[in-house]
């Protein structure tokens, strides 16, 4: 009987963790029962399997329970709490442009990523808080589009898209031929330029509670929580990892990270 | 097998022709405007003129915005039609600089096809993307212009060379052209020299950019320092060389009798002061590089020891998506989508929210745009081509009796009153042909006017087609409905072969 109540318990206890989790502006710190409920997942085995189970059964994934992140998840593939591409990208009538606009918004996600962690130790490491604004994740972009460019041109074959098969075209002339702003008649910023396109990224994050909004400076300012590492390096960046690695396009990169400036010795 | 000879050269004049095509362009849409009769205004003259000015105010930070370039066109254009308003002028310089941006395209960019032969030998199309003005943002949120790479080219020319070795090719025939007193040349060479300095600057900016980006980024060690010698040494040299000219230049102003030389000469001393100042402006960035490097060197340095590695974002991720073509790059752009932006916490509604939800106040627009500025509305033009004048008469010279009429006679007799009221008959018994009979029956109408085509050609001045016979039919209640039918079925075939329809008295200008 008895047995019986404390696993009806413990159910609603590892159900509320969850419930939490799905709340990413909640903290452990500001929290004392989510506090509990974290520490009971680090030291009660049970508890961990119990809580993991509950997640897999609502169609979540949990990527880490930490005090400074809290309970972090994921959705996994076709469950109630995945948010789709589909969905976030601005619908495109003509089919080719509507996967152009499809990467354009991928990139910048991962440009978001690449700035908030830009070596592979920041990922790692517990207590690095990134520091990304609008203004960066188009110069970084934009930078790699130019060392493309630049590659593009030493290899001195003819890369212009052919003009009947745009899904050839590479996804940095894409980019590099989209303006960076553009004016608009009442002064906001234009939705289909790269700039809008990453406040907008941004200003999701943050509501995701993966960034934090600190200021107006450089076109919109943010710095990184810890459940946005924990997200990248436990599930983002493997995920698009193992894609290119079924493309066969992927580059070793030593311990530094290799987000770099331009060669000064481009005049 | 096609020549390769068509490749490389051929396909590098292509996309130099293709930068031209914008400007020759606003020159054959200009008489299409319908705001103003704008073929008075040289379009690409203006054109060239924008970029000009675009080249001109681009400095370190920010270029000039786009009321600065209308302002400073004004006067330009103004000098092509004197007599129209300013305001038209000022439309002019807004139509000009839109259509440079290509205002209206998601990309707002220019894309010329051209073809190439492949590495197989077979003729492929290309597609060259290229802008002529950017706009970019500054960073206090507001847009101003800068000119692209490709627009100096189209207004340089042959720019692509090394910028060093131009600069002083153009500054020795500078001092040539002087002492052999050919102004008009010298100015030239000295505005070349300019939009030289100004590329010179760009690159330095982009270089500058970077390193307050990422430290680690940029090889202070050796490579910028190296830069930035060079750099200073360049500007020194400079400085000695357009010193010497602006002093032999001003006393070739001072002592010009020619007023038009004298102006040149001035214009010149203008162009070379213009040239001293970017020249200033370089040097203070460069010296205050190093502090820069070192206040962000304090900033940035927070590496810890190594942990346990992760994947390098930039490196591994981002910089292989972008070389991917676009249809590949979904992929893997998807997956880290899916992956990186956290589950969805879906809303449910409750009975008690969506009534709050319904009976809450719309929110106050106006907090959120400001004032909504009152709009000005000018009365709608009279939309009626005919008067009620018209109709009526139409309406007395259709009324007719049993006895039908050719269509020649009833335009014959209106035309005598007003070549309007002809047109209206044409038009009205055009629509008699094939009436909807079932409709004028449920109208309530005892009449309804039928047009039949007999063969006759129309011999008229102003329309052509067949001479239609019209009369009046009158209209029974149960006979409506077998009519209807009649009518549907001839009118069935004719609707679906409309080339073969018969010969209906109507002008092609009539249509239009």
């Amino acid at each position: 009987m008895s047995a019986a109540r404390d696993t009806a318990k413990d159910a609603e206890s590892a159900a509320r963790l969850i419930a939490y989790g799905l709340r990413p502006k909640q903290l452990p710190a500001r929290d004392a029962s989510y506090a509990e409920l974290v520490r009971r997942y680090s030291e009660d085995r049970e508890f961990t399997q119990l809580t993991q189970s509950v997640a897999a059964g609502l169609g979540l994934m949990v990527l880490d329970v930490s005090h400074q992140a809290g309970a972090v998840l994921a959705a996994t593939d076709e469950s109630a709490f995945e948010i789709k591409m589909d969905s976030y990208a601005r619908q495109s009538k003509i089919r080719e442009r509507r996967d152009t606009e499809k990467v354009m918004h991928g990139v910048i996600h991962l440009a978001v990523a690449a700035l908030a962690f830009p070596r592979p130790d920041d990922l790692g490491n517990d207590t690095y808080v990134g520091r990304v604004s609008v203004d960066q994740v188009d110069a970084v972009v934009r930078e790699a589009c130019r060392i493309l460019d630049e590659r593009a041109a030493q290899a001195e074959a003819n890369d212009d898209p052919p003009s009947d098969a745009p899904e050839l075209e590479q996804a940095w002339r894409a980019y590099a031929r989209r303006p960076e702003t553009a004016t608009t008649k009442d002064g906001r910023l234009a939705p289909d330029t790269t700039r809008g396109m990453i406040s907008r990224a941004l200003r999701f994050l943050s509501e995701q509670g993966f960034l934090v909004h600190i200021n107006t400076d450089d076109g919109g300012t943010y710095r990184t929580t810890p459940r946005y590492q924990v997200q990248v390096r436990e599930l983002a960046a493997d995920a698009a990892f193992t894609e290119l690695l079924d493309l066969d396009v992927v580059a070793i990169s030593g311990e530094d990270g290799s987000l770099r400036a331009g060669s000064p010795g481009t005049l | 097998m096609i020549d390769r000879g068509l490749d490389g050269g051929l396909a590098r004049r292509l996309k130099a022709l293709a930068c031209t095509a914008p400007l020759h362009d606003l020159d054959a849409r200009k008489a299409k405007l319908d705001w103003a009769d704008a073929t008075a205004y040289q379009m690409a003259e203006i054109a060239l003129h924008t970029i000009d000015q675009v080249t001109v105010a681009m400095d370190f930070d920010t270029g000039a915005s786009h009321e600065v370039i209308v302002r400073r066109l004004l006067p330009f254009i103004a000098a092509q039609a004197p007599h129209r308003a300013r305001t038209e002028h000022e439309k002019v310089a807004r139509w000009v600089l839109d259509n440079l941006l290509n205002v209206g395209t998601v990309d707002r960019g220019f894309r010329s096809i051209y073809g190439t032969v492949g590495p197989d030998g077979a003729y492929e199309r290309r597609a060259f993307d290229f802008k002529l003005l950017v706009e970019l943002s500054a960073p206090n949120g507001e847009i101003y212009l800068r000119a692209t790479d490709e627009a100096i080219n189209v207004l340089v020319g042959a720019l692509d060379t090394d910028v060093e070795s131009a600069q002083i090719a153009a500054e020795v025939k500078l001092e040539n052209l002087i002492k052999r007193g050919r102004l008009a040349d010298a100015k030239l060479a000295a505005e070349q020299a300019r939009y030289r300095t100004v590329q010179y600057g760009e690159t330095l900016r982009t270089i500058l950019d970077a390193t307050r980006r990422d430290v680690r980024s940029v090889d202070w060690e050796h490579a910028v320092p190296e830069l930035l010698d060079s750099a200073l040494e360049h500007i020194e040299s400079r400085f000695q060389a357009e010193n010497a000219i602006l002093r032999n230049i001003t006393k070739a102003r001072d002592e010009a009798e020619d007023p038009g030389r004298k102006r040149s000469a001035a214009e010149l001393v203008e162009i070379v002061t213009d040239c001293i100042t970017r020249h200033t402006q370089l040097q203070a960035r460069l010296q205050a590089a190093g502090a820069y490097f070192r206040a962000e060197q304090d900033r940035q340095q927070f590496a810890g020891p190594p942990r346990k590695g992760g994947v390098d974002v930039f490196g591994q991720l981002l910089v292989p998506t972008l070389g991917l073509g676009v249809g590949d790059a979904k992929a893997p752009v998807e997956a880290y989508f899916r992956a990186a932006i956290g589950p969805n916490t879906p809303g449910v509604a409750t009975l008690p929210s969506l009534v709050s939800m319904l009976l809450r106040p719309a929110p106050e627009r106006s907090t959120l745009v400001g004032e909504l500025p009152e709009p000005e509305l000018a009365p709608a033009e009279d939309a009626n081509r005919f008067s009620e004048e018209h109709w009526g008469r139409a309406d007395a010279l259709l009324d007719l009796e049993e006895v039908p009429r050719r269509l020649s006679g009833l335009i014959e007799e209106a035309r005598e009153t007003d070549a309007d009221l002809a047109r209206l008959v044409v038009l009205r018994v055009l629509h008699a042909y094939s009436p909807e009979i079932s409709g004028a029956v449920r109208g309530g109408e005892r009449t309804a006017l039928i047009a039949v085509d007999d063969g006759t050609p129309l011999d008229d001045p102003e329309f052509g087609g067949t001479d239609l016979l019209v009369t009046t039919a009158v209209l029974a209640e149960e006979l409506a409905e077998a009519a209807d039918e009649t009518a549907e079925d001839s009118a069935g075939p004719d609707a679906d072969s409309a080339p073969d329809m018969p010969a209906v008295p109507v002008t092609a200008e009539e249509v239009a």
